[in-house]
Formats: C-alpha cells, structure tokens, sequence
C-alpha cells in the first residue's frame, strides 16, 4: 500500500506526462504482480467489490474524530472529496501496516455478508494502521473512484514501454472484460484473454468540432454527410452467438437495452457495429430528455419501455465474418454495412442515414433542419477514411448546430469540487419573470481560471446569505448561457429544464436588467414540442 | 462597558483611545505583527514589539513615528494598560493584552503554538475577552510537527539535486522564508529573492541571527542555483526568470497544502502544509487556555469555528475585518520590492 501512496503523490504532484509516465514504469518494474493488476483494474475503473456504504465510513469517522455532523459538511466541502476529508479527520494511526494493496482489496471482499459491528472493527482497525495518504486510497477503494489525472492512454503509454509490447494491443487487453480477482499481471499484458472473450470492443473513432470553412475541405463528393445524433455513442459486438453493447465510457450496458437483444439472433457472426443509442418511435429520433429516462437503470418498468423506447441508428462497420475491417475505406465499410442492416428489417435498428448533397451551400441548408430531427448537426466523414482509434484531425469532422444562448443573472454560487473546492465555481442563473428571478440553470464550466478567481472575490464580497457551501449573491453579474435543449420539467420551478448549460462568456457589457425572460424561453420550448 | 468595539476603522479600545491594527488611518495604531493586512501605511504613531518596528520601518517607511515594548513588558494609555505578550506567528509578532480596571481583553493577531525555532513561542495569556483568527478553524488542519514537514522538504531537495532539478520554494518574504532558512539551513546552499534577503538584513541587524543566504544577483549562475535551494515570494510564481532556470520544479510551504485540491490548483511541482497559523487543534488549545468568556472570531473559516466554539461552551461571535488577506497583501508587498530593486538596477546602469 506504501508504494502505491507513493505513486499516487509522484502522479499528482507531477504535471508533466513524462514524469508520470516513467512514475507509472518505475512502479511497474517494482511492484507485486498482484497490485499491478489492481492497479491497471482502478485506473480503467474497475471497481473493486464495496461490500460497505461509504455513508457508514461518514458516520464512524465523525465518531472517531468527535465532531458534530455540521462540521464534517463543513469540511466535506472545503475538501470537495469524501475519501480525503475522512482521512484527514481521523487522528494520527497509531500503528504501522505493510499489508499489500491486493491483500487490502482481498481483506475488503472478505467483509461481504458480514455484520455491521465485524465491518466496523476491521474499518477502524484498519484507519488505525495507515497514514493519511494511504487512508485516503484505502477509502477510495471502498467508496470512490480513482480520479488522478492520468488517462488510460498514458497508462497504456507506459505499460507499452515497460513491457515492450504495442500499445494497442495493451489497449485491447486492458479495455475489455477482465476480472481483476482472477487475472494475472503477464496475462492480460499479453492479451491472455482477449481471444477467448467475445466481447472485447474497438476504441471508438472520435471527430474534432470542424474550425473552418467546410469548403476548406474540398470537393463535398469526397465526403459523406450523416446527422449527428444526440444520444450515448454504442458499438454493438455480436461474435460467437454473444451479444454485447459498449457505452463510449467503454461501460458494458447490454442489460439497459433490452429492445436491442433480438440482435443476437438476427445479427451475423464476426459482426461489430459502430452507431448510436437513442429513444426511437415509429423509425424517428426522440429528444435527449425522453432517452434520458433510460440512463442508469437497473430495472425497467413497463411505462418506461413503453415512453422511452430504445433504438440504434447505425454509423459504421468495424468487424465483419470475423475480420477486423476498420482499414477498409468507409465507402467500402458503409455498402456491407448497408447490406447487413438492410436484412434485418427492424423498427429500431436502422442506418443513420446519408445526407445526399450536391454542394457545400445545398449541405448547410439541409443543416438548418438538425433541430427539428432532433440532431445536433452534421457529421463530415471522407469517404476513403479508416476507421480510426480515437481523435484524430482530418478524416471525420463535426459540424454541429450553434447552440441555444440565453442571457442570465447569477444568483446563487458554490464552491466546487476537486481542483477548485476552494474557489466558488458552480453558479446557479436566473430569469426575470415580471418582477422576480426564476432559476433556470446551474453550470460550472466556461470561465478562465483568471474569470473565477474574479466572480471568486465578487462573491466574497457581495454575498447576502449562506446556506451551508451555498451563497445567494447579489443579482449583478450576467453571463450568456448556452444549451443544446430544453424540455419541460416539474422538478424545477421555472417549469423547464435546460440540456447541457454551460457558460459561453461573461457578459460585462450587460446588467441584470437586460436578461431574458422565462416568457422567451417557455416560446423557445413550445416551438421545439 | 466593552474594552474593544469592532468598528469600521478596526478593533477600537475608546477607553485608551486607540486602535488595534486598524486598516484605516488612525492617530494610534497597536500593531500586532508586520504582515501587510495586519499593519498599514498612514497612521500617525505605532506601538508594536521591538523586533517588529525595523520590519515595518523597512517595509512601510522608514519615517514612521514608532514606539516599542518588548515582550512582557507594559505601557499605559489612557489608563489602559497596554502589554506584549509573544504570539510565535513571525519574528516580532505580539499578542496584545488590555487591561482596564481589572477587565482583560487580548488580541492576538495572527498565531501559532508550535515553537518554529525563530520566532519567540507562543505564551497563552488569561484573559476576559480574547480575539482570535481562525485561518485553519476546520478540523481537517493538523499540522504535522515541523520537523517531520522539513525531512520531507530536505529529501525532495535531495532528490532533486540528485535528478539536476533546480528547487525552488514558496514562501512569504516575511516569516515563512526566514522559517525555512532557519530549518533547511545545512550542507545545501540557500539562495534567496531580494525582497527576502532585504528583511533578512533588518532582522539580522535588530539581533536576531539567521543562517548564512545568498542573494540571488546576476553573478549566480543557474548552475549554482540547481545545486541549492532557491527561495523565493509568491509573487515571483511563473515568472519569466523562474522558467529560464535548470529545469525548475516548485513547492509551496503553506498550511493550505494540507489539501489535495489545493494543490493541484496551485499546480507547484510539490506542497508542503507548513504553516505559521494554528491548526485546528492548536486554535481549541490556545482558546481553552485563556479561560475567555467571549471570543471573537476574525478572519478564515470564521462562521464554523465560531458556532463549534459556541456549541463547546465557549461563548462566541464573527466579527467581520479586513484580516487574512494575507496572500494578495504579501503579493502586492513584494511585488513592491521587486519593483523597487528593478528601479536600482536601472539607475546603476544609468550611472
């Protein structure tokens, strides 16, 4: 556990990525076998077994550290991390462990279906032997996530070096299904387990936002236009009479989607397919907020399959009998792909259709639509391209629809979480309704950090009450609040709720008495129904 | 009658009629120590402890029309009777005890407990009515004892050294830099920004020894630099001089890098939680010590300290100052300084 401390400050006390890198190789050579793959199994976000509430953590911590309740709020929200802010309450260990991180995360799993008391023993035990640092992992093992700044590419990146093998093929073999109990750190290095497992995915091909001219890219000939569908980016593997669905999150979500499991028998084998999970009815796209409803569950009920129902409009063919075929040009990608879900003859499983234009200015006009299909926009893919692994410039380009902007007035601020728990970040905007402010959207992204440390002091100073973490300022700074939708609501007061606010620019030039007003966003909402 | 009222001015005594580190002008400014939001320019006249008027002399002017106590000693105004008791904050720092016919108020500024090796440790003083800062008010800040944080300081220097990293720690010109001097002081060479090494001189000149620095001047090379330890002010951060180093990698020494977001969002190669206030822990102590009926509460995390100290028993109120702006203070202080010397070196050009 010690060297894992250690290698959890050098990646964050770094912000260089090769020092993390060699970070990460130096702990690779060193380490037991066993933590290497709990390890790569955390920083992929593989969650070891939890068998405590990290609400049970909260209370015994705040026993040990006797303080009231109100006072651990307090210092949750400075901290903005509940595993840190308990290891930081906790006085001094006054024992030493050398225990493994395995033999820790083993130790864990032995608490499933024990009692309550057992659980709290082997917990406050254990805070007792550890310093803070190691506090904080051991809590993250129980109730977090590994969030430290390091991406699955540089861990890949120095896995590849320390090893000696290819980055990709690391890449298949930590990406897919593997069970971090069971496997051992040289067979899934070496892809063990990849050729058994049926359901390993491709890395998903990703565009960059287009930043010029589309006439910049030549003639429209060399390109496919497609609508850029606002739903969860899926790829679909069926091999070996298995189905699987992959979230871009590389999340395995096939159970969610219980409308797409009649793939299994319909779909050929050796078949992988790139496309988009969205609500579908009668062939056409439904809003963002209707699929919504669909996110997350772990059980459906019959009125949600029955509001929300689930379809896949298809972009791409990745794998075909078998074959990897993502070197393939996409036109030649695209008439197989054409061809396979042409036969299943299905209400829910459909190509996303090709956008058919002679010009660029024809393409922009088609366009205008996006709104109305419930699209974002277009995406440009040259025809000749691979498939690529991840983002790369050039071959596939989003061309989205501007935003919906709204002028706000902040009303409410708080502190935010992480890198910026100490600086007031998250902003809570109003409307004029006649004579009041009707909150409309909460956003935290969109400023520099010179901007926040300013809207920092402006809260400082103008705050009027206080309401734990929370401020309600003075109604002075305006800010223009761009959204991708919006839909009606009977949580929020204003009657509707906005899709993706987040902060386009800080409008100095105006004041309070120049925002929108709830009527201008209710007529936006109708024309969008 | 209460001995101090809160007014827009500062802490105001009326029956000695005078004020207690005031961050408007006033005709009599008590003053607790020489960090710039503690002590202002444009005050008439200046009480404050021995050590901590060449400090001010320095820092503010060096025309300021200044009287001095030591520690312990006393001085009555108006029938207050004005005393000096040590704070173990900075060099010179004091807390302030009033006493009017039998009724004791102290202030005391900004303090520590942990004796820091240079500055005179802190000495709890009885009294009614105590005035405290809660910079660290939030059970989270403990410090670790120094010694534990200056082995960590020693071994990345070291390993720094070691991988031909240059060091360069953070730290306020006025108390932590003289701190880390005092603590770091050994076989590795100390090279210190001159808006540091202008007070070392004044503090070592009013009697109190420090370790042999160097001044960082043109004739250091970055050779030399990479194989010491640099020290330089917050307001020296990201700049162009620290970039043009041999691979730099920066720590910050402050009781704020107790905590990891903090950290990041300094984005320093490294961060030490060593701070000059009290720790949580150190604030209840001290506190508990004084045997208080009222505490007022200044500056940091003012509302939840002041409600804990409520809940256990000691009664308390949040009176609202312009304490604890330390940063930006210290920022303007020495960005100050380095104008300055910017403007001597151009005139020694020109001559």
């Amino acid at each position: 556990m010690k060297r894992f401390a250690q290698l959890i400050q050098q990646l964050e006390l770094s912000n260089k990525t090769n020092d993390k890198i060699s970070a990460l190789v130096d702990y690779f050579n060193e380490a037991d076998d066993k933590d290497k793959i709990w390890v790569i199994a955390l920083f992929t976000g593989k969650k070891p077994k939890r068998p405590i509430k990290s609400s049970l953590l909260k209370y015994w911590a705040i026993d040990i550290a006797d303080i009231p309740e109100w006072l651990f709020t307090e210092s949750y929200s400075n901290v903005g991390d509940l595993s840190e802010t308990i290891a930081l309450l906790l006085p001094p260990a006054e024992h030493q462990s050398d225990l493994h991180l395995y033999e820790w995360i083993e130790n864990l799993q032995n608490l499933e279906g024990k009692d309550d008391e057992t659980k709290k023993d082997f917990i406050l035990t254990a805070w007792n032997s550890l310093e803070t640092n190691e506090r904080f992992i051991f809590n993250k093992l129980i109730s977090g996530n590994f969030r430290i700044g390091i991406s699955s590419k540089n861990l890949v990146n120095a896995l590849a070096k320390q090893s000696g093998l290819e980055s990709v093929q690391i890449t298949h073999s930590i990406m897919g299904k593997w069970d971090p109990y069971v496997m051992t750190f040289s067979d899934l290095i070496n892809g063990e387990h990849v050729n058994t497992d049926n359901s390993w995915p491709y890395p998903f091909c990703l565009a960059y936002a287009l930043d010029t001219e589309p006439e910049n890219l030549g003639e429209i000939s060399n390109w496919q236009a497609e609508w850029k569908w606002d739903g969860i980016r899926g790829q679909i593997v069926k091999r070996n009479g298995e189905l699987f669905i992959w979230s871009r999150g590389e999340e395995l979500v096939t159970e969610q989607f219980p409308e797409l499991h009649f793939l299994v028998d319909v779909l050929p084998d050796g078949v992988v397919i790139d496309g988009e999970i969205l609500a579908v009815k009668d062939k056409a796209v439904l809003s963002f907020s209707t699929l919504q409803q669909r996110l997350n569950r772990k059980n459906i009920t019959k009125k949600e399959l029955e509001s929300a129902p689930i379809g896949f409009f298809v972009y791409d063919l990745l794998e075909f009998e078998g074959i990897d075929f993502r070197e393939h040009p996409l036109s030649e990608r695209r008439k197989i792909l054409e061809n396979i879900i042409g036969k299943l003859d299905a209400d829910n499983v459909l190509l996303s259709e090709v956008v058919e234009c002679d010009s660029w200015e024809q393409l922009a006009t088609e366009r205008q639509k996006s709104r109305e299909l419930n699209s974002e926009g277009i995406m440009l893919k040259k025809r000749d391209s691979h498939y690529h692994a991840g983002r790369k410039r050039g071959d596939w380009w989003k061309w989205k629809v501007n935003p919906y902007t709204v002028d706000a007035v902040m009303i409410y601020a708080q502190k935010g979480s992480g890198r910026r728990a100490n600086f007031f970040t998250d902003y809570t905007f109003a409307v004029r309704d006649g004579e009041n402010l009707v909150t409309i959207a909460k956003a935290y992204s969109g400023l520099t950090d010179k901007e926040i440390k300013e809207v920092n002091s402006f809260v400082n100073k103008n705050a009027i009450e206080k309401f734990g973490p929370v401020r309600t300022v003075k109604p002075e700074l305006v800010f223009e609040i761009a959204f991708e939708g919006i839909a009606e609501s009977k949580r929020h007061k204003a009657g509707l709720a906005l899709r993706f606010p987040r902060i386009l620019r800080w409008r100095k030039d105006k004041n309070a008495s120049e925002i929108n007003t709830l009527q201008d966003l209710q007529q936006l909402l109708q024309s969008t129904l | 009658m209460a001995l101090i009222t809160f007014t827009k001015r500062g802490i105001y005594c009326k029956q000695g009629d005078f004020y207690v580190d005031p961050w408007w002008p006033v005709d009599y400014a008590v003053t607790t120590h020489g960090h710039a939001d503690h002590v202002r320019f444009g005050n008439k006249h200046y009480l404050c402890h021995t050590l901590t008027s060449p400090i001010i002399k320095r820092r503010i002017s060096p025309d300021l029309d200044v009287q001095t106590l030591g520690y312990g000693e006393s001085l009555v105004r108006n029938g207050v009777n004005i005393s000096f008791f040590p704070a173990g904050h900075i060099i010179g720092s004091a807390q302030v005890r009033l006493e009017y016919k039998g009724e004791i108020c102290v202030i005391s500024g900004d303090y520590k407990i942990e004796d820091d090796g240079i500055s005179t440790p802190f000495e709890p003083v009885r009294c009614h009515s105590f005035v405290s800062e809660s910079t660290f008010g939030l059970p989270i800040y403990k410090w670790q004892k120094q010694q534990a944080v200056f082995d960590g300081i020693k071994s990345w220097i070291n390993n720094n050294i070691e991988y031909q990293k240059t060091s360069i720690l953070i730290a306020y010109s006025l108390g932590k830099a003289q701190r880390l001097i005092k603590n770091l002081a050994g076989d590795v060479p100390i090279y210190v920004h001159s808006s540091i090494a202008n007070l070392n001189e004044v503090i070592i000149e009013a009697g109190v020894p420090l370790p042999e620095t160097t001044r960082i001047t043109q004739e250091i090379t970055k050779d030399q630099l990479q194989k010491g330890i640099v020290i330089v002010p917050p307001a020296m951060r990201d700049s162009k001089w620290m970039k043009s180093l041999n691979h730099p990698v920066t720590g910050i020494c402050s009781g704020w890098m107790q905590v990891r977001s903090h950290r990041r969002w300094q984005s320093a190669d490294a961060g030490f939680a060593l701070s000059d206030h009290a720790d949580f822990t150190g604030l209840m102590e001290a506190i508990k010590a004084t045997e208080a009926e009222k505490v007022y509460v200044t500056h940091g995390f003012t509302s939840a300290f002041s409600r804990y100290l409520n809940e256990n028993g000691i009664s308390s109120d949040v009176v609202t100052t312009h304490f604890g702006q330390e940063d930006d203070e210290e920022n303007k202080a020495d960005l100050a300084e380095t104008v300055e010397k910017k403007t001597e070196a151009k005139t020694e050009v020109v001559k």
